[in-house]
């Protein structure tokens, strides 16, 4: 905001702020308001926080010990004595806000220009109309000049001037919110446009929306989709890791998800506590921590437990089921029953804006490029290294392998440690976009199931089409039926799945023998 | 009673069979008796808690008998036979709303949910579930037609071990976000509740709970014999010869689907009257009964009785459920502890159950000699 030029207030307008009439301050704020001067937001900013003070003939307020005129913005030599604080009631501050929210528009940082602009596009008010101008005269950003002129556009489409609203109509067809959408068909359903042409541009401009909306909602549905499977993705490939070195389901597998997540927490605690530290990048801290917190988990039970049920699958999945249940109580025990609270760092906030209106949050484009790389590096470690041919050559044949002189019994707790670890960075990704609690990770297990069944077993790439294939389709489904029927039908559709193909969608070739029988 | 004591002492029937008719005896005879007979003030009484809490459980016990027929004699762990006990109580639980007739909040024909969510008429399919009968016929009809098609289609393309067992879970999870729509027509989150009557009589009565409480005990003694009798015949045979060895079983001409899905139905229909009976006892049914959680609980009661005992899991439904009633009082933060390592335990160290534990202990002693 630029002080260099004074420009004078009004003494009339500035002597009306203090009047005893509330309809005669409201009046002022307005006339104030829409002068769109740094030197009326100051007045205003001090009227809001209650310092602005008036004795008769004079209205001032403090910046610092300094006693300020409030109409000619000099410094007073002292302040007058005896002065009353301007007092205002609640509607007069309704109004007040409205205005000094309005006046952001003017502000000098772009980006609280664009806040302001979004959230008068949000709930437009006719006495704003005369400051949109004034600031669209003077915006620069082209982004938020499409943002007021949309917003002067939803105003001026009442305007009793049959060309101005022709205008109007035309400029909202360039619109793809969903809002004007509604604004538009409200008018059309409420039939009090007169005129014909108006009436007939409306018609075309809702058309254009339409057409538009119904690709951003595409676009929309397919990168929620996307973000769904990359987490699904970061559950089934340790899923897929394990079932496949070993053989057996573990039920345990969503508490790594859990334990993933309190270690973000625990971090976000521990920044907390030590000031000095960048705070937003505790995240990237809880990386290798939630890694290890549940690698550690996962190799401890797999030691103890896990590894004395070999040949015995169904026991396992009892087994393992008593440890998910163990470890959800330690949970509760240990951070509380309740859900906790994980911030976004403050680079993951927001949304990225792109053509057609798509808004896409930060948090979860994040989350596709981790999981992305997470992928990468476990399919580098998978076929680029010693311990990756190991664990595929002990998926392929145990014995053989042995015989080769890989040391199966560690293979099998790497692995485990590796599976249970991947699915800790997930519980790091899912911290970000859901609520963290002991039992988050009963509600992801049964899902990722599905992605290791429908991909098949031991299969990294199946494991990664199925997970990103199921979180598309949930998500496009839930546009069409809801939430509960989408995730029946996709249940039911793998059900019907496994009838055709039991080995899922990529199946080991060669002639693997039927261990059963 | 006297031919059982008397064949016991010439050594003609086992302690085991003495030991069981004296439960029965006391579970299904005495107990009920000492419930009408006395007040609460004498030393005898068994409290209504007692027994609604032993009929809970004995329709447990079905459920695990039922589970151990396929599990100890099929192979196929089932995680989602809560379905099939949850489908039975609402089949029944239909009846038992259309029974309290207009004496409900709202005093309407309709059930009170129907009534909030402004519906005008019943759905189709609760057409006739004013009948008893009809009730009934649903109670064991529709669990039965859902296994039959479920397991036709698991079964024939050969879906067995872990990965049948996933999709039994995924399938009462998936019924389970089903029952929890309002929209279904069962009550959404909170189900059914608030019976008032069965055929005119008030539920409430000590004389229906007795009722209610015999029949769960009738119900699981005969599946028990039923179970026995299977097992032991040459189906029963062909079933166990499946479970070690199916290549082997249909390379000698069986056919495992037909083995598989005869027991798979049975089981299933055996859960749904269990349901059924549970229901009235309780006096609630809600879509928590599907939940993934409560079905392996099921398999835990027959991991602990012993698979493949039959009478095992019964004990084991007994133990585990009087643990937990009393644990989730005493110490309710470290009950789901003591179920995890239950789980654990069992399946590490006495992977038999406690007969087998029964029997180690047993060698030891006599090793010991």
């Amino acid at each position: 905001m630029c002080f260099c030029a004074r420009a004078n207030l009004d003494q009339a307008l500035i002597l009306k702020l203090a009047a005893q009439d509330s309809d005669e301050q409201i009046e002022a704020i307005h006339l104030l308001g829409s002068s769109g001067l740094g030197e009326a937001l100051q007045v205003l900013k001090a009227l809001s926080e209650g310092g602005l003070s008036v004795v008769p003939e004079q209205v001032f307020f403090f910046r610092g010990t300094q006693a300020i005129d409030a109409a000619t913005g000099q410094v007073l030599p002292q302040a007058p004595e005896n002065a009353d604080t301007v007092i205002i009631n609640n509607r007069v501050r309704a109004e007040l806000e409205e205005t000094l929210a309005g006046l952001k528009l003017l502000d000098a940082d772009p980006e609280i220009r664009r806040r302001a602009a979004l959230s008068l596009l949000n709930s437009p008010a006719a006495q704003q109309l005369p400051l949109i101008q004034k600031a669209l005269a003077r915006e620069t950003d082209s982004g938020i000049r499409h943002l007021l002129e949309q917003t002067a556009a939803i105003l001026n489409i009442q305007s009793p001037d049959v060309t101005v609203r022709l205008k109007a109509v035309q400029l909202l067809g360039q619109s793809n919110r969903a809002n004007t959408r509604n604004v538009l068909q409200s008018i059309l359903a409420a039939q009090t446009e007169p005129d014909e042409n108006v009436r007939k541009a409306i018609q075309t401009a809702l058309k254009s929306i339409n057409n538009r909306l119904t690709l951003t909602e595409f676009l929309a549905s397919m990168f929620t989709g996307i973000s769904l499977g990359s987490i699904l993705m970061l559950t089934a490939l340790g899923l897929a890791i394990t079932y496949g070195v070993m053989g057996v389901i573990n039920m345990a597998h969503g508490e790594f998800l859990m334990v993933g997540a309190y270690a973000t927490y625990a971090m976000q605690g521990w920044f907390r506590s030590h000031a000095s530290l960048d705070q937003d990048a505790y995240l990237l801290a809880a990386i290798p921590a939630a890694f290890l917190a549940a690698a550690l988990v996962g190799m401890a039970l797999e030691r103890t437990v896990v590894r004395w049920l070999y040949g015995r699958p169904l026991e396992t999945l009892l087994a393992t089921w008593g440890l998910s249940l163990a470890l959800i109580q330690s949970a509760r025990l240990l951070f509380g029953a309740q859900n906790v609270e994980l911030a976004n760092p403050s680079w993951m906030s927001g949304t990225l804006l792109l053509p057609w209106g798509l808004e896409l949050p930060w948090n979860r484009m994040v989350i596709i490029g981790f999981s992305v790389l997470v992928l990468m590096l476990v399919w580098l470690m998978m076929n680029q290294t010693r311990m990756g041919l190991y664990v595929r050559a002990v998926t392929q044949n145990r014995p053989m392998a042995g015989c080769m002189g890989i040391h199966t019994g560690r293979i099998d707790t790497l692995a485990f440690g590796l599976g249970a670890g991947i699915a800790g960075l997930g519980g790091v990704a899912l911290s970000q976009v859901t609520n963290v609690g002991p039992d988050m990770g009963q509600s992801y297990i049964v899902d990722s199931f599905m992605v290791v069944v429908l991909g098949g077993v031991g299969q990294l790439a199946g494991a990664v089409w199925a997970a990103l294939g199921l979180g598309i389709a949930t998500k496009f489904l839930e546009g069409w039926v809801g939430a509960v029927i989408a995730k029946i039908v996709v249940l039911v559709f793998i059900i019907v799945f496994i009838q055709r193909r039991p080995q899922g969608l990529f199946a080991l070739k060669g002639r693997s023998v039927d261990l059963g029988g | 009673m006297f031919s059982l004591t008397s064949g016991f002492f010439r050594g003609q029937i086992g302690l085991g069979k003495l030991v069981a008719a004296g439960l029965v005896l006391l579970l299904l005879v005495l107990f009920p008796l000492l419930h009408l007979a006395t007040g609460p003030a004498s030393l005898w009484h068994v409290s209504d808690y007692l027994i609604t809490l032993l009929g809970k459980i004995m329709c447990y016990a079905i459920v695990a008998v039922a589970m151990d027929l396929i599990w100890g004699y099929a192979g196929i762990l089932s995680l989602g036979h809560g379905l099939y006990f949850a489908l039975g109580g609402y089949a029944f639980g239909m009846y038992l709303m259309r029974a309290i007739g207009p004496e409900g909040v709202y005093q309407s024909d309709l059930p009170d949910f129907m009534v909030f969510l402004d519906w005008k008429r019943l759905p189709w399919y609760w057409t006739g579930t004013d009948h008893l009968l009809w009730s009934g016929i649903l109670v064991i009809g529709v669990p039965a037609l859902l296994a039959g098609i479920f397991g036709y289609f698991a079964f024939r393309s050969r879906i067995k071990g872990v990965y049948f067992s996933i999709i039994t879970q995924a399938m009462t999870y998936a019924f389970m976000l089903l029952f929890f729509r309002n929209e279904t027509g069962f009550g959404g989150n909170n189900g059914f509740t608030d019976f008032k009557r069965i055929l005119g009589y008030s539920i409430t009565s000590p004389e229906m709970r007795i009722g209610l409480y015999v029949l769960s005990g009738l119900v699981l003694l005969l599946s028990l014999l039923l179970c026995r009798f299977l097992v032991a015949s040459k189906f029963g045979k062909v079933l166990t010869a499946i479970r070690d060895a199916e290549s082997r079983a249909m390379f000698l001409g069986y056919n495992p689907l037909w083995y598989k899905l005869t027991a798979w139905i049975l089981s299933a229909v055996l859960c749904a009257i269990a349901g059924a009976l549970y229901v009235p006892q309780v006096g609630i049914i809600n879509p928590g009964e599907m939940s993934p959680a409560n079905s392996i609980e099921i398999a835990i009661w027959v991991a602990v009785g012993g698979r493949g005992t039959l009478w095992g899991p019964v004990l084991g439904a007994f133990i585990v459920n009087l643990a937990k009633s009393y644990c989730t009082v005493a110490f309710p933060e470290y009950w789901l502890f003591i179920l995890g390592f239950l789980f654990v335990a069992v399946t590490l160290f006495i992977p038999e159950g406690i007969p087998g534990l029964a029997k180690r202990l047993t060698l030891v002693s006599w090793r010991k000699r």
